[in-house]
């Protein structure tokens, strides 16, 4: 049956992998991309589904599914693909017997990022294709697209959509559910045991492949060009979301040639056709200049290329309806300029957040400490680092809190102290500190323990009840991993613990335990239900 | 015909429900429909706002230009304020009047309301006020739609009111009657 429903770039992601029949979803939250597994979860029980440590371990996950033939899908925000980047790349060597979608949600203008970095990139380092919905409807129809190009080429397919696709609604129509796929898994060990002489042949196959790539791109119905077969001072090419902020500028009075990508590897021929006919093109893409530096190499030094690296586009931040319009020269009426009577909102640690309570007793304790630094690490608690607590010196990526204590009480800080998320900590702290322990750091680690991962809106964390275990397993003292209940009224009992733990010149590890609120609440509300 | 709405407040504010609701409206009449949201970081206090373009034809891009917003709806005067560039002289500002200090800079309040007030067409109403006096402290935001129905004019105060007992059915027959007494209060205080 055929229906429209409203839904969020994530969501038409999600039921588009449903409907290629999908056999499992692996993930780790990170805003823009945690709608997609949110929404496979609650509405398809037949998925596999489960949270993951990191994005690494879902890409494993997702490549072993792929192995043993069923379809699967990946989810990470663009600075995941850094964390899952030795399996993403390898598995462009090995190929994939099932078919296998990587799905990285880009965060331009770093809404909720600590980068812009484009993933558009490591599927060009990888040399496998890309794909990049303009719509929801697109994103929706791509997915079994998708998986029938990544089987047919045997390889992963990248799909990049970016947060104003992915937190975006529209109406999308829906089509009739596939099959999954039934097990049949992979039989030709030397594809999959890359030691150099089968790692050799197996990139020499991924080269080969790349004029089939070509070929999909240049034959793709999502590249869609939109040329007259007449001279024009200036054509656009304009890629994924970017496609409808030049129609939005161009539908009612303009005509311009116009090439949208929606497929990668560039498609040559008609970007070359395009420019024909053009006497400059207009590069219209999303995070960092991609396409534009290749449209360079392809036109060749001196065909006029606009974009990002010229200045006709601002070289940071997400493109917009206006920014586009100004590119175009497309002037507007805007009677009003910015207002006077308004100051910047920043986001804040909620009332009654046990994070608030663990930075309180940091902040005393460091005050009688002025040489001691404080390293952070991601998800609510980096808020830590704005009024009123000003409380971190860092935050740089997941788990690097207690690496960079580590490093710094090397170099003879002290104290270094460490304050990281349960979540965080079981994504990429507890190899770090095994580091420390093994090598005697003195460092204090703090794991703010609030039973979720709490940013991204509340997912279950995966070392929930497990923390204590885990430091003793890697081989903590058990007199120096210490619990405390993070409250007001337990101040001077977490600050003597935080005080007697930096004095000690060893690692130790404090855990502060009490739910996060949100989570708390919305149970609160459930239950009077 | 189109309307482009931005929809402003604070983070936990419930904007995301008026969106809901009038998302609901729109596809329920077949109007074509974008709504960009803002997720993440700051849903925890901080400024959020949503686009919301309804067109009977088709909508290109998710974000509305510079200039071109026909209205804005906010559960916050400052907020209301922030989007000022959005708006034209023919555009309405729908918002309330009641200041969420969170920020130990807020500006002064009377002149924050005298620039608002210097817009050409403002509704404003103490929202808060009118839901507690009601005895409807969790439906403010209903109020504000309320409020705001007579300029949206693609979709009727009757498409809304409907739309409202559709998105709440899930919690009760009294959440519904709940919130459409908040959505009439809303609608009466512009008259």
């Amino acid at each position: 049956m055929i229906t429209r429903k409203l839904l969020l770039g994530d969501e038409a992601i999600a039921l588009g992998a449903i409907h290629a029949g999908i056999s499992g979803v692996y993930a780790y939250p990170g805003t823009p991309s945690t709608e997609i597994t949110e929404y496979i979860q609650a509405h398809a029980p037949e998925v596999r589904s489960r949270w993951c440590s990191n994005e690494k371990t879902a890409m494993e996950a997702a490549l072993g599914m792929a192995y043993a033939g069923k379809r699967a899908l990946v989810c990470m925000k663009h600075v995941g693909m850094n964390v899952a980047a030795d399996a993403f790349v390898n598995s462009a060597i090995t190929g994939v017997n099932g078919g296998l979608v990587v799905l990285a949600a880009d965060d331009p203008s770093m809404h909720s990022s600590q980068n812009e970095q484009d993933s558009r990139f490591y599927g060009k380092f990888a040399m496998i294709p890309i794909l990049e919905p303009s719509t929801q409807q697109e994103a929706y129809d791509m997915m079994p697209y998708a998986y029938d190009l990544s089987e047919r080429l045997k390889l992963p397919v990248l799909m990049r959509v970016v947060t104003r696709l992915a937190h975006s609604r529209a109406g999308v129509v829906t089509r009739e559910p596939m099959a999954q796929k039934s097990l049949s898994p992979e039989t030709d060990r030397t594809h999959w045991v890359l030691l150099p002489a089968n790692a050799r042949r197996q990139y020499a196959s991924l080269v080969g492949k790349q004029g089939d790539l070509l070929a999909s791109s240049e034959a793709s119905p999502y590249n869609k060009s939109e040329i007259r077969n007449q001279q024009s001072p200036l054509g656009v090419i304009a890629c994924g979301i970017t496609y409808n902020y030049v129609k939005e500028n161009i539908a009612t009075d303009r005509d311009i040639p116009l090439l949208k990508v929606s497929q990668y590897p560039l498609p040559e021929a008609a970007i070359k056709a395009l420019a024909s006919e053009c006497e400059a093109i207009l590069v219209a893409e999303d995070g960092q200049p991609l396409v534009e530096e290749q449209v360079k190499s392809i036109l060749g030094a001196d065909y006029p290329v606009k974009g990002r690296l010229t200045g006709d586009l601002p070289r940071m931040g997400e493109l917009t309806p206006d920014n586009v319009g100004a590119a175009l020269g497309i002037s507007i009426e805007q009677p009003y300029a910015g207002a006077q009577n308004v100051v910047p909102r920043p986001p804040a640690l909620c009332q009654g957040c046990g994070h608030r309570d663990v930075y309180d007793a940091l902040n005393k304790v460091a005050a009688e400490y002025p040489e001691a630094r404080i390293f952070g690490d991601i998800g609510c608690y980096t808020l830590g680092a704005l009024p009123p607590f000003r409380a971190i010196d860092s935050c740089v990526d997941m788990g690097a809190s207690i690496t960079m204590a580590k490093g710094a009480a090397d170099a003879g800080l002290f104290p270094s102290i460490a304050v990281i998320g349960d979540s965080t900590f079981t994504h990429s702290g507890m190899t770090g500190l095994l580091d420390a322990i093994n090598d005697g750091s003195n460092i204090t680690v703090i794991i703010s323990d609030n039973l979720t991962t709490a940013m991204t809106g509340g997912q279950d964390s995966a070392g929930t009840n497990k923390f204590e275990a885990i430091c003793l397993g890697l081989g903590l003292a058990p007199e120096h991993v210490r619990v405390v209940v993070p409250l007001p009224k337990n101040m001077e009992e977490i600050t003597r613990i935080i005080r007697e733990e930096i004095e000690y010149p060893g690692v130790s590890v404090i855990i502060p335990r009490r739910e996060c609120m949100q989570t708390l609440q919305r149970k609160l509300r459930n239950k009077k239900k | 015909m189109k309307k482009d709405i931005i929809l402003a407040g604070v983070g936990g504010q419930g904007i995301l429900t008026i969106a809901t609701i009038i998302g609901d409206a729109a596809t329920a009449a077949g109007l074509n429909l974008k709504q960009a949201e803002v997720h993440g970081m700051s849903q925890r206090g901080g400024d959020v706002q949503s686009n919301l373009r309804l067109s009977t034809d088709t909508i290109h891009s998710d974000l509305i230009k510079q200039g071109g917003a026909d209205l804005i709806i906010s559960m916050e005067p400052m907020e209301a304020l922030r989007y000022l560039p959005y708006i034209n002289k023919e555009s309405w500002v729908v918002t309330s009047s009641h200041p969420f200090k969170n920020i130990p800079n807020y500006p002064d309040e009377e002149s924050l309301m005298k620039e608002l007030e210097s817009l050409p067409h403002v509704a404003t109403l103490p929202i808060e006020d009118v839901a507690k006096e009601n005895s409807l402290p969790k439906s403010a935001n209903v109020i504000l739609l309320g409020m705001a129905a007579k300029y949206i004019e693609i979709l009727s105060p009757e498409q809304l009111r409907e739309s409202i007992a559709r998105v709440f059915a899930a919690k009760g027959e009294k959440v519904v009657e709940a919130n459409q007494q908040a959505f009439d209060l809303g609608l009466q205080a512009v008259k």
